[in-house]
């Protein structure tokens, strides 16, 4: 795929994106920028060719010539992505089209299915993360993971916080750890509704809260990236706004990853959003562009609701 | 004599044949049935390009008629063959000289015996009189009227069956819905047999406990702990007085099952955990059925590995350890039960561990546990209901066993906690006061039905237990 004077010309234009977000500029560049940047015949995007901005200011986390095999089945194809530090990125895409196969990659959690293969490289910070040094229960605990339906354990409220502090002894006694459940209650907006009932279990908390204890959760330990798979799905507008409001909170301190179905919530969360179809990262960009002037034709079509 | 005996043989085996015959008959009147049935229900719309106009299908109206034809006849039959040969007795008995019917109940049993054999040609006890020969020709007389009027009658109710419903098969004639309910009252019947098959050994068992509690006090058998069934048959007969305390038969039994769970239950979960997390695909594909073949394994044949080959390494191993060791230890008998047991117990956790739900695993996996922990964390106590439930299922099927303790535990009901003693379970003690030579109305027969009784009821609360906490688990999930 990426030739090597496209990646220059890609690094020219990051350089200039750069400047100019320094200066204040955060959206309507010209949009000639584009044209510059890809092949002119590329509004039918070749697959594994991907268009827009892929990568990030202040890249944390990237992804490179990333494939992922089901057995047969090439879920992930020649994906480059690049998320930056405190950025919110939205992943969207009709059902299938590989982007909770490519957050899964993001922490490793492919690897707890047995037929899943995942080729290419994605650093966290500089460091590989599928290099065979690395530890996927390290680093599941630098990237955390939000589920599509909430999950607490079968454990009070309190323990379902407190588990990833003590597995990976993040506390040194029970005043440090009450302290550090307290905290991560308050961040995930939780706190005031169920402090006087920390010993009920995770369960009886309706779904709503119970998403937000599993952020708490995920908080918990502290991580630098948060990984969400669709999760307000299951959830009424309510508690899907109180979500997105806490998401936004959070991007202060972290870098947030998120699938999602809902444009609006896409564009209401994200900076960015990368678009997948039938695993190739289609087009990538900055999350007004993409809304009011996509670039290729599929994302044209998905994003006014001709597929998906 | 000989002449006799040859035709009465004759007769015996028409007696058989006379039946197959009307079976067979009946089916084919019933076959027959169906296809004028059918043909009347085409003939009653003038042929099949109207059949849009008959109520039910051509083919119900055939099996109405069936039906009607085999169903009736087929009860008669049931009932002939089963009150004939008492009717065929009673007449012959009336027909005997007033000498013989002043006899006693026994004795006129044994001569009824008697005349039965003569008249099936078989041996006959005591000597051959012209009483019995006039007897046994009457008896093969009455047979075989009997035989006839049966066949004319049965004959009869079907065909009579048979035209009665053909007459009644017309456009309107609702065929269906007597078929279905015909079809309902069969699989009534069928489920029923299990179920009053089920109340009758209850009955039998609880009939005969109540016997033995007249004899025995229910407190003693329930408290005593003393358990020596052997009684005495004649009045002179010493030191067998008896005595049934069934307390060394539960604690025996008891210490056996605990001593197989405390084998089966971490052996058992811990290959469901690695079989259901661990394990590679291709471990499971061959584990998981080479775990079943341990189960397929009959349990005789366990119990000769553990009398033969468990009990004397264990006894050897005692010793040489300096300690006594019955060579029917209680140990050995459980180890085995508890191999036994594990199949069980690992697949019924092997499926409440599978009932978890993914994103169990994923989220305590997504938090940075490492397998064990999000095992021992998340998963188990996820799982647990589903876990306990299979254990006390297990725990129910080693208090049944038999044939193991049978074969390797003792017979000596010793009140003790020690597994290297021989001890005897409440299954092996009613298998040797049933075994040989009985008289079914003593104390120590009876014994059998008390303990079978006891059983059945701390068996059963166990399951109902175990289906309980199995069945509030999957409420869970689900």
């Amino acid at each position: 795929m990426a030739s090597p004077e496209f990646n220059k010309l890609q690094a020219m234009d990051e350089s200039q994106n750069k400047l100019r977000q320094q200066g204040g500029e955060t959206s309507a560049r010209p949009t000639t920028n584009g044209a510059v940047r890809r092949p002119p015949a590329s509004r039918e995007a070749a697959p594994g060719t991907t268009v827009g901005q892929v990568r990030a200011r202040n890249a944390f986390l990237t992804a490179e010539d990333v494939n992922v095999h089901y057995g047969d089945i090439h879920a992930i194809k020649n994906v480059t992505l690049e998320i930056g530090r405190n950025e919110v990125i939205a992943l969207i895409g009709p059902s299938g089209c590989g982007k909770s196969t490519f957050l899964r990659c993001l922490n490793r959690m492919n690897d707890t299915i047995e037929s899943a293969r995942v080729t290419g490289r994605i650093m966290l910070d500089g460091q590989d993360i599928y290099s065979k040094d690395l530890d996927p229960v390290a680093l599941r605990a630098r990237v955390g993971m939000v589920f599509q339906k909430p999950n607490p354990f079968p454990k009070s409220i309190y323990d379902n916080v407190a588990y990833g502090p003590r597995i990976h002894g993040l506390a040194a006694d029970r005043s440090e750890l009450d302290h550090i459940v307290h905290k991560s209650l308050d961040r995930a907006g939780l706190l005031k509704e169920v402090k006087d009932r920390l010993d009920e279990p995770g369960t009886s908390l309706s779904g709503g809260q119970q998403q937000r204890l599993c952020i708490a959760r995920t908080i918990a330990v502290n991580p630098e990236v948060i990984l969400m798979d669709e999760p307000c799905s299951a959830l009424d507008p309510i508690a899907t706004a109180r979500i997105e409001d806490l998401m936004d909170e959070l991007s202060e301190n972290y870098a947030i990853v998120i699938v999602t179905h809902s444009m609006q919530q896409a564009a209401r969360v994200s900076q960015r959003v990368a678009y997948f179809h039938l695993g190739n990262l289609i087009e990538v960009d900055e999350t007004e562009k993409i809304f009011t002037n996509p670039r290729t034709k599929l994302t044209e079509d998905y994003i006014t609701g001709r597929i998906g | 004599m000989a002449a006799l005996r040859g035709t009465t043989r004759h007769a015996a085996d028409r007696n058989k044949m006379a039946l197959t015959t009307i079976v067979l008959i009946l089916t084919g009147l019933a076959v027959a049935g169906y296809l004028a049935g059918a043909r009347r229900a085409y003939a009653s719309v003038g042929g099949p390009s109207n059949l849009r106009r008959l109520h039910s299908l051509p083919g119900y109206h055939g099996f109405f008629v069936a039906i009607c034809c085999l169903l009736p006849a087929l009860l008669v039959l049931l009932l002939w063959v089963v009150v004939e040969p008492r009717a065929v007795v009673v007449l012959v008995t009336q027909g005997l000289p007033e000498a013989a019917r002043g006899l006693s109940e026994g004795e006129l049993n044994l001569l009824i015996n008697n005349i039965r054999n003569l008249a099936a040609g078989d041996v006959v006890s005591g000597q051959v009189d012209a009483m019995l020969t006039d007897a046994a020709l009457r008896y093969t007389e009455l047979s075989r009227l009997g035989r006839t009027l049966s066949a004319v009658l049965v004959f009869g109710i079907a065909v009579l069956g048979a035209v009665l419903a053909w007459r009644r098969i017309g456009t309107d004639f609702r065929a269906r819905h007597k078929v279905e309910s015909v079809v309902t009252g069969l699989l009534v019947a069928a489920s029923s047999i299990a179920i009053l098959t089920t109340i009758g050994i209850v009955a039998s068992v609880l009939f005969e406990a109540i016997r033995f509690f007249r004899e025995v006090p229910l407190t003693e058998f329930l408290f005593g702990l003393n358990w020596s069934p052997q009684t005495a048959i004649r009045a002179d007969q010493v030191g067998s007085s008896g005595s049934f305390g069934a307390v060394p038969l539960f604690a025996g039994t008891l210490l056996i099952t605990a001593i197989a769970m405390a084998v089966a239950a971490p052996v058992g979960l811990m290959t469901a955990i690695y079989l259901s997390e661990y394990a590679p695909p291709r471990v499971r594909d061959v584990a998981k059925p080479l775990l079943e073949v341990l189960a397929g394994i009959p349990t005789v044949v366990y119990g000769f590995f553990a009398a033969l080959t468990v009990a004397p390494v264990i006894r050897s191993a005692g010793e040489a350890m300096g300690l006594a060791v019955a060579s029917e230890s209680a140990l050995a008998a459980g180890l085995v039960m508890g191999i036994m047991i594990i199949p069980l117990v690992s697949s019924l956790s092997d499926d409440a561990i599978k009932a978890v739900p993914r994103a169990m695993r994923d989220g305590a996996l997504g938090l940075g546990s490492t397998r064990s922990e999000a095992m021992l964390h998340v998963i188990l106590p996820a799982a647990l209901p589903g876990i306990v439930g299979g254990i006390l299922l297990a725990v129910s099927r080693a208090i049944g066993e038999t044939m193991i303790v049978v074969m390797a535990a003792g017979l000596a009901a010793n009140l003790t906690a020690n597994p290297f003693e021989a001890v005897t379970t409440v299954t092996v003690q009613i298998v040797t006061l049933l075994v040989g030579d009985q008289e079914f109305d003593s104390a120590k027969t009876l014994a059998a039905f008390a303990l079978g009784l006891v059983l059945f009821v701390v068996t059963l609360c166990l399951n109902v237990l175990g289906l309980q906490f199995v069945r509030k688990y999957r409420e869970q999930y689900e």
